[in-house]
């Protein structure tokens, strides 16, 4: 079997086996109401330093001003409400539109 | 309770969907068979681990190298799988096991931020479904297109999907002061340390924030 072959099936089995924990473990252990409370918090950290380091760094480093003003725009129209397209389509224009005018 | 859910989804497929253009461009572009992105988006199936291998593979850093990093970047589906397995469980066998593979970061932030369970799993399988076709039909597109694309940063998608998991959360920030600490905290542990180690470090890291939490409902 060549190196990629087993480089691609190591990973999408150890993924896999990633994903199967929360259904596995579903309806075989009661879990306790304070540790599925810290569960769906553990959940919106991970999201949080997902979306902190996504916007901010690139590779180990500061990914440049375009892309986090433009995640900063979409998180001022988040918090005033806009519909969630806006917030999108709003992130990504800023970011192309500063790019385009040369800023990193 | 569908049209909604198919017209906040689109965006995230239709994102996705560039997204993975780039994925199969820059694989067969760097020198890898159009297979390889191939397979490897539709049994993997998680963009920033694919991403991740392929560009360890493409440095020379060897297979072993690459499926470490892509794991080490998957760990957090565990938490996220559980989060969710409310969701997943209840349906029968096969539907948890296929359910299983949809659990992304996208998917499991627009099933949280539904307001009740009925639509927590119309959510999860609308959005895993569809980005699954969108994500693997992208990179098919992209790696038999090679290098014809041009750069999509200069669309600033890379701002998109930050911005896709702020307008998700940021309801559940909003009125929960408890999870507010924690992920505030979590978020400045991930940023600080994120230049000194291996990518998929810094934010399984950030679930250090969760000693905020605190005993009970005192503060909420």
């Amino acid at each position: 079997m060549n190196a990629t072959v087993a480089m691609i099936l190591a990973l999408a089995v150890g993924t896999y086996a990633f994903r199967l924990v929360g259904p596995a473990l579903h309806g075989r252990v009661e879990l306790p109401a304070r540790v599925q409370e810290l569960l769906a918090a553990a959940a919106v950290v991970l999201l949080v330093a997902l979306l902190a380091t996504g916007a901010l760094t690139e590779g180990g480093g500061f990914a440049g001003w375009a892309r986090p003003a433009g995640v900063l725009v979409g998180g001022v129209l988040a918090w005033r409400r806009a519909p969630f397209p806006v917030v999108v389509l709003g992130a990504a224009g800023v970011t192309a539109v500063l790019r385009a005018a040369g800023l990193a | 309770m569908m049209a909604p859910l198919v017209r906040d989804s689109a965006l995230v497929w239709l994102a996705s969907g560039v997204v993975g253009l780039s994925f199969g461009a820059i694989s067969v572009a760097g020198g890898l068979p159009v297979w390889v992105p191939v397979v490897m988006s539709l049994v993997v199936y998680a963009g920033s681990a694919q991403f991740s291998a392929v560009g360890v593979l493409l440095a020379g850093g060897g297979p072993l190298a690459a499926a470490a990093t892509g794991l080490l970047l998957n760990t957090r589906t565990a938490a996220f799988s559980l989060a969710v397995s409310d969701v997943l469980g209840g349906r029968g066998r096969l539907a948890r096991l296929l359910g299983a593979h949809l659990v992304t970061d996208e998917t499991v932030a627009f099933t949280l931020a539904q307001p009740d369970p009925v639509r927590r799993r119309a959510a999860f399988w609308v959005n895993g479904l569809g980005l699954f076709a969108a994500w693997n039909t992208g990179v098919l597109v992209g790696a038999l297109a090679g290098t014809a694309l041009g750069d999509t940063a200069t669309y600033g998608l890379d701002a998109a999907f930050p911005a896709v998991l702020v307008a998700l959360v940021l309801p559940t920030l909003r009125t929960d002061a408890r999870v507010r600490r924690c992920a505030l905290l979590g978020a400045a542990v991930a940023l600080a340390v994120t230049p000194a180690v291996p990518a998929g470090v810094p934010v399984l890291l950030a679930l250090a924030g969760l000693v905020r939490y605190g005993r009970k409902e005192a503060s909420a």
